[in-house]
């Protein structure tokens, strides 16, 4: 069982070859780092695990589901299988961090107490349950990713993407989110990570997945430590 | 395999107990778990969208304010033919046919001529006014009574007086039924004097039609300034709308907000346009009603009523709606993530 799988898959942008041929998979509970220069491809190839992009050749593979079959009306839920983490963390500032992590289940149907369980659980999960009723804005850059974590893992996915979580944060901080990243892939979650943070990805023992001019360039198998 | 377990939120960890104290009804509890979270979400969005409103007051009253005169005008108009309609109606009721009978026929003739129109359908009273009660009736009115009793005979013919039922009637069924009475025989003339009852049926029914083509515009006019006003909402939210869609947000949960914004807007503007109309009645009551007391009428201003303010209120709400449905069908999609 494959919590992804890319089938010769290709993805252009009229002449630009985002995406050239890519086959690899990445197995249910299994973490990895996606790696290479920015223009590599790997926002594309993170794009299309979303459907947020439609693959020009080839087949994308979401928990088994073929994704150039996916039905407009499905795509909702299969995002909902997939917690994902942004560089920007993507936070609304109009409420509360509370109302920011509870997103994903207001979305699912789930009833207040519920879901107050839940977020509050997330929130602290990333350790900022004293944070929930007041405006991310206030946060600092590391908390805010925080609480971005806690969005994505809030409704208990299955895969976590996450795409350069740790690309504006200091070294002492970055460790941090990896760390709790590692912790959601402990419990089987499967985790894709994009990152060109090469030192982290070097003191860290898991899967490397290379990308360079929309081309896989070889992979790094995990390390046991 | 765990994390198979862990993704699917109706897993037996979310919520124990209930699932195992009724297990046949597990599904059922469930359904209707997200029954009621499906109601009270729409509740959290109704609430906020009108909390959304009156955050920016005075842009939301500027809004409601545009669309309660875009809705009160054709009201307006409808309400005054209501009453132009009422007041014809009072006019209708005196209005009559003069059928001259033949001079010379018999009283008896001109009952029978008189019963045979009263069994029309379209006839709701006849009076017969014999020549001698016409002579007696005119040489009172006019004082002439010296000159009346000079002449050797009675030069006035027999009168049936007709009141026609001209509820649902036009200007043809009159005029055929005109023709009708002067086929009768021993008939020698008739007399219509309503032309003018014509022509403000004439008139009313032009009016009507301005009411009904205004309202259309105006409508069109509220739906286009809500789409609009939505559409700017649309665009404010964009961030929302990506997060919301990244997350696993179904379209219809993108639309909701906008949906209930539209109807507020729509609720707002009717109630402006209830309130505008209802003072604009108030306001012209008095002097209406002593210029038409001046015409020995007992006519009384009408209001909206109670069946008619609804209607004002609903087609407000489902054009705020409609229009907030246009808005977001077109903008929505172009926001992707």
């Amino acid at each position: 069982m494959s919590a992804i799988r890319f089938d010769n898959v290709s993805k252009s942008y009229g002449a630009h070859h985002a995406l050239n041929e890519v086959t690899f998979e990445l197995a249910k509970g299994e973490m990895a780092f996606l790696t290479g220069h920015s223009g590599a491809g790997k926002s594309t190839l993170l794009k299309l695990i979303m459907h947020m992009e439609k693959a020009s050749h080839g087949q994308v593979f979401v928990n088994e589901q073929n994704l150039s079959r996916i039905k407009p009306a499905q795509v909702p839920f299969l995002r909902r299988q997939i917690g994902v983490v942004f560089q920007n963390h993507q936070l609304l500032f109009d409420r509360s961090v509370f109302e920011n992590v509870a997103l994903p289940l207001r979305i699912a149907g789930y009833d207040s107490r519920e879901l107050a369980r839940r977020v509050r659980a997330a929130l602290d999960k990333v350790g900022l349950l004293k944070a929930e009723q007041k405006n991310p804005i206030e946060l600092s850059g590391g908390e805010q990713q925080r609480v971005g974590i806690a969005r994505a893992v809030v409704n208990k996915p299955s895969l976590i993407l996450a795409d350069e979580p740790t690309g504006n944060l200091d070294p002492k901080l970055s460790a941090e989110i990896m760390s709790l990243l590692e912790q959601f892939n402990s419990v089987g979650v499967s985790v894709l990570i994009a990152s060109h943070d090469l030192a982290l990805i070097r003191r860290l023992k898991h899967r490397v997945i290379g990308l360079e001019g929309g081309r896989l360039i070889g992979e790094r198998p995990a390390q046991v430590s | 395999m765990s994390a198979t377990k862990t993704s699917t939120p109706k897993s037996s960890t979310s919520k124990p107990a209930p699932s195992h104290k009724h297990g046949a009804s597990t599904s059922k509890v469930k359904f209707g778990d997200r029954w009621a979270a499906y109601l009270a979400h729409h509740k959290l969005t109704a609430a906020d969208s009108l909390r959304r409103l009156f955050v920016t007051p005075i842009a939301s009253g500027m809004t409601w304010l545009v669309l309660a005169i875009a809705l009160a005008l054709p009201m307006t108009l409808y309400v005054a033919m209501d009453n132009i309609k009422q007041l014809s109606g009072s006019w209708q009721q005196t209005s009559q046919i003069s059928v001259f009978l033949r001079t010379g026929i018999k009283d008896s003739q001109g009952q029978a001529v008189m019963a045979q129109i009263q069994s029309w359908p379209q006839i709701s009273d006849t009076r017969y006014i014999s020549a001698d009660d016409a002579l007696k009736q005119f040489s009172n009115s006019a004082g002439l009574s010296d000159v009346l009793a000079s002449l050797s005979s009675n030069p006035l013919p027999a009168v049936i007086s007709v009141v026609p039922n001209l509820t649902g009637a036009d200007a043809d069924m009159l005029a055929q039924l005109q023709q009708r009475l002067s086929e009768l025989p021993n008939v020698e003339s008739v007399q219509l004097d309503m032309q003018w009852v014509q022509r403000l049926y004439q008139f009313m029914e032009l009016g009507q039609r301005v009411v009904w083509a205004l309202g259309a515009l105006l409508a069109l006019a509220v739906l286009l300034i809500i789409g609009n006003t939505i559409r700017l909402a649309i665009e404010n939210r964009r961030d929302e709308i990506r997060v919301v869609k990244l997350v696993g947000g179904t379209d219809a949960f993108v639309r909701r907000p906008f949906l209930y914004t539209g109807i507020w807007y729509g609720l707002g503007g009717g109630l402006l346009a209830w309130v505008l109309l209802a003072v604009g009645l108030f306001w012209l009551t008095a002097p209406v009603e002593q210029l038409i007391s001046l015409y020995g009428s007992d006519f009384q201003l009408k209001g909206l009523g109670f069946g008619n303010s609804l209607t004002l209120l609903s087609s407000a709400v489902l054009l705020g709606w409609l229009g907030a449905w246009v808005a977001v069908g077109r903008h929505i999609k172009s926001i992707e993530p």
